[in-house]
């Protein structure tokens, strides 16, 4: 039972974040609006850790494998690909590095200064 | 062959069967090798593609019958709200951290996307089609669309900095002396989106829980610069 009803809490948020999307014209996927509004209402208390929490952990341990299927989608598209894929494979690989290595330098730094 | 072929199309467990096969065949091997590179996920989809190819199946077909399992990523995305509420002191605590370090990042990923693009003289198409490689999969198409990109190109960008991020998070942690396991989530989320985030959840709850804070923000601050840098090239 506790995790039929904590399933329907998650379907439910991602139901409101679906529905948001629809009524928004940006960019932003529904499982970004279901998450801040699932945010929102554990600090607002309207929602219990307690009743999301064991099924919400078992999708993230499993969220793994969700990607496989849209990753082997590359074969789709290895045709247009294959043409620029050497300036392609080194732009994302150099700016990827930087983008980690910035963001954990930065964060890292500013901590640091805030304890003080 | 062509039985074989048939057979998938009209069995419904095929796809997921061979997916999560092919997965915990991946973890096998990254277990036993201890290797980072021998990341289970790339194993998988190497070993369904060669699958596919063997049998003649198309990834249409695969698709449909592991849409099952891709359905679940959205109300997984939503979950992430869990472990972020989990480690709220955290989160307030480090708020102005937090957001410049992503605000850095997502600044840092633009920047030298454009810069590297003149360098090697790419159009405006493939500009915009590259911009969006570090945010979540769903955010990226919409604004690849939105820029006149490839969005099946973008989409391929995306997968191969997310599973990049995973693979080389390690080594750029150990070379940067990045050891504080909220900076550990933040950069792999902002890096490396969902894929980077499941790499973080695998250093801990913080870290999934920054990494997931870090999609969400990158997203958004993603979504606000484009339109400007989209306009210098």
């Amino acid at each position: 039972m506790k995790y039929i009803a904590e399933l329907a809490v998650i379907l439910g948020f991602t139901l409101l974040g679906e529905l948001v999307r629809l009524a928004v014209p940006l960019p932003v996927p529904a499982g970004i609006y279901g998450l801040l509004l699932l945010f929102l209402s554990l600090l607002l208390g309207i929602v219990k850790l307690g009743q999301v929490s064991h099924t919400g952990h078992y999708l993230l341990e499993v969220m793994i494998v969700m990607f496989i299927a849209p990753g082997v989608g590359i074969v789709k598209n290895w045709g247009l690909l294959s043409t620029v894929l050497l300036p392609y494979c080194a732009i994302v690989l150099i700016s990827t590095v930087a983008v980690m290595a910035v963001t954990g330098l930065v964060a890292q730094r500013l901590m640091k200064k805030g304890e003080k | 062959m062509e039985n074989m072929r048939d057979i998938f199309i009209q069995t419904a467990c095929f796809g997921p069967v061979l997916t999560l096969g092919a997965f915990l065949f991946g973890a096998w091997v990254h277990k036993k090798t201890q290797n980072t590179l021998a990341n289970p996920m790339v194993i998988a989809m190497i070993i369904v593609m060669a699958f596919l190819w063997c049998f003649q199946i198309d990834y249409s077909d695969y698709q449909k019958s592991t849409d099952i399992i891709t359905y679940f990523l959205t109300p997984a995305t939503v979950c992430l709200a869990i472990p972020l509420y989990e480690k709220l002191s955290l989160l307030a605590e480090n708020l102005r951290a937090i957001l410049l370090s992503v605000l850095a990042g997502v600044a840092v990923n633009l920047a030298s996307i454009l810069a590297m693009c003149r360098l090697f003289g790419l159009t405006h198409e493939h500009y915009v089609t590259i911009m969006p490689k570090s945010v979540t999969t769903p955010i990226g198409m919409g604004m690849s669309e939105e820029l006149g990109g490839y969005v099946t190109l973008t989409v391929a960008c995306i997968v191969i900095t997310g599973n990049f991020g995973f693979m080389a998070a390690g080594k750029i942690f150990a070379l940067f002396g990045i050891t504080d396991p909220v900076a550990r989530g933040l950069s792999l989320g902002n890096a490396a989106h969902a894929i980077g985030t499941v790499r973080a959840l695998q250093y801990g709850l913080t870290e999934g829980a920054m990494g997931g804070l870090a999609i969400a923000l990158a997203g958004l601050m993603t979504v606000a610069l484009a339109p400007v840098f989209a306009g210098l090239l």
